[in-house]
């Protein structure tokens, strides 16, 4: 890859004159000795992937194994529907679809990681919330991903992209500046504004702790992809409105790392801290995987066939 | 950059709920059954940090069974692994155990059979990226993002030329290659990666060579 920073992606669009997302698909086909067709292909069967999934979350009565999750993709799209919201039609058409997103992944349906699966909302809910009142093509909807997925590639490389190694705002993190910077360039802004509202995000997720209930992809994930995608909408409104961040893009990265790197490891999905140590939180965990009973997949696999089937 | 591709950022397509603790699990062990080379009668896994904490409600004993089973992390019958290791006779266990040195996310899979054994140790770093850092007592660094042909023998001069040869031989291309050994003339193990596909056939050919004492091909994760 041409870049290791944002600084350098960003200055790799404005020298060629090309957006994000066209730096992106050229590195892959470079890496990978791939035709332009081949990588485009691939990424267009995730974006498939992930409307099936976002389809299922909303019509689908969706529920975990542990019955923590599901239905409220569902339930929020219905409110939305009947209308009188308090944060408007055009945001909770992207939160809907990205608790959707998080409740089929629960389930243990099938999502695509981006980055990961604990945060696979976040992206897809901004995109497919976002799309059809941009009017976008299948072919920009592709290019979202690869913009968002450069943004990733960068945090990936340069900090960490797992809630083990760096708590939560590695994950809905840098989903929401991976979002937000894909957002700006569907709907028309600069690869500069993109990379303000990659840094925005960010900073507003820099501590968020990994702290799953009884150690489940769950609680508190779901509404924290609704958080993220939330995020995700006012950072990229604010980059458009020419609101420039004042730590940049990459200091914002490496301080996201720092952060991490002190955060104890009861905050790092292990289920030792937080929500997960609270009075409820043992509850759960000893309801479900006490010392007595099966785990919720040795009693729940029957269950699960029926759900699906 | 342990990243290399945009789609291990946005991918895999996976089975949830954890990209690093049920999709790269799963990975880990579809890469210790390829270093093993068959099916185990045994698989057993070592879980350390977040990994043991959480490997219940992340699903990463079911996702690591089904690695061995040769699922892909899209496979929907990862729910179903542990039954199905049980149905062809493949016994699981699982250990945790606390060692704050190790990676949060890392898993000993020790595999064995009449035939033999074979110890690998994996780390998942996240969004399903996955590296193999130890294969018996060798400190390696695999991440399955090439075609990689692995030989295990004697420490003897001339075992790089010879195996390099005959990749050359078939017009394959060394990416990358890594030589460890035990010390001077003890066990060694030789990893190279490859531009190309391999024919599997070329390993009953390095398994003549003198010296070699087994040699395995990985495919690309």
């Amino acid at each position: 890859m041409r870049f290791k920073t944002i600084q350098q992606l960003v200055e790799l669009a404005l020298q060629e004159e090309l957006p994000i997302s066209e730096i992106m698909i050229q590195e892959e086909m470079s890496v990978s000795d791939c035709t332009r067709e081949a990588v485009m292909v691939r990424m267009e069967e995730h974006l498939n992937t992930m409307e099936q999934a976002v389809e299922r979350g909303l019509h689908e009565d969706i529920q975990s194994r542990s019955g923590l999750t599901g239905g409220q993709g569902k339930r929020l799209h219905g409110y939305m529907q009947r209308g009188n919201t308090i944060s408007g039609t055009a945001m909770l058409e992207a939160v809907s679809r990205a608790i959707a997103t998080n409740e089929v992944n629960a389930a243990m349906g099938t999502i695509v990681a981006t980055p990961t699966a604990g945060a696979c909302g976040v992206i897809p809910g901004c995109l497919f919330g976002l799309a059809p009142s941009l009017g976008a093509t299948r072919e920009q909807m592709v290019r979202f991903l690869f913009t968002s997925g450069a943004i990733g590639f960068v945090i990936a490389n340069q900090s960490f992209i797992s809630g083990a190694a760096g708590g939560c705002q590695a994950e809905v993190g840098s989903a929401s500046a991976m979002a937000a910077a894909a957002i700006v360039e569907m709907a028309g802004g600069t690869p500069e504004q993109s990379s303000h509202a990659a840094a925005i995000a960010l900073k507003n997720t820099l501590g968020l702790v990994c702290d799953p209930v009884a150690g489940l992809v769950e609680v508190p994930c779901v509404m924290r992809n609704a958080m993220g995608t939330a995020n995700a909408y006012v950072a990229a409104d604010l980059a458009l409105a020419g609101v420039v961040t004042v730590i940049p893009a990459d200091e914002v990265v490496s301080a996201m790392y720092r952060v991490g790197q002190a955060m104890p490891s009861t905050l790092k999905e292990t289920a030792l801290g937080g929500l997960a140590d609270t009075p409820t939180g043992r509850q759960i965990k000893e309801r479900l995987f006490g010392i007595n009973s099966p785990s919720p997949r040795a009693v729940g696999s029957e269950r699960e066939e029926d759900s699906t089937a | 950059m342990k990243f290399k591709s945009v789609f291990d950022i946005i991918g895999p397509a996976m089975i949830g709920p954890s990209s690093s603790h049920t999709a790269g699990a799963a990975r880990i062990g579809r890469m210790a059954r390829a270093l093993f080379g068959r099916q185990p009668a045994r698989a057993e896994f070592v879980l350390y940090g977040s990994f043991a904490t959480t490997y219940k409600g992340h699903g990463t004993d079911v996702a690591l069974a089904g690695g061995i089973l040769l699922f892909d992390t899209s496979d929907p019958r990862i729910k179903d692994a542990l039954t199905i290791a049980k149905d062809v006779g493949m016994d699981i266990v699982i250990h945790t155990e606390d060692d704050p040195e190790q990676h949060p996310n890392t898993v000993l899979v020790k595999l064995h059979d009449e035939q033999g054994r074979l110890d690998v140790k994996g780390i998942s770093i996240g969004g399903g990226k996955i590296e193999i850092i130890e294969i018996d007592n060798f400190e390696v660094q695999m991440h399955g993002d090439a075609p990689t042909l692995l030989v295990f023998h004697e420490d003897h001069y001339g075992m790089i030329a010879s195996v390099a040869q005959l990749l050359a031989d078939q017009c394959i291309n060394i990416g990358s290659m890594h030589m460890s050994r035990q010390g001077k003339g003890q066990s060694a193990l030789l990893i190279i990666e490859t531009d190309q596909e391999m024919d599997p056939s070329i390993l009953a050919h390095i398994e003549q060579f003198e010296h070699v004492t087994s040699a395995r091909i990985t495919p690309p994760l």
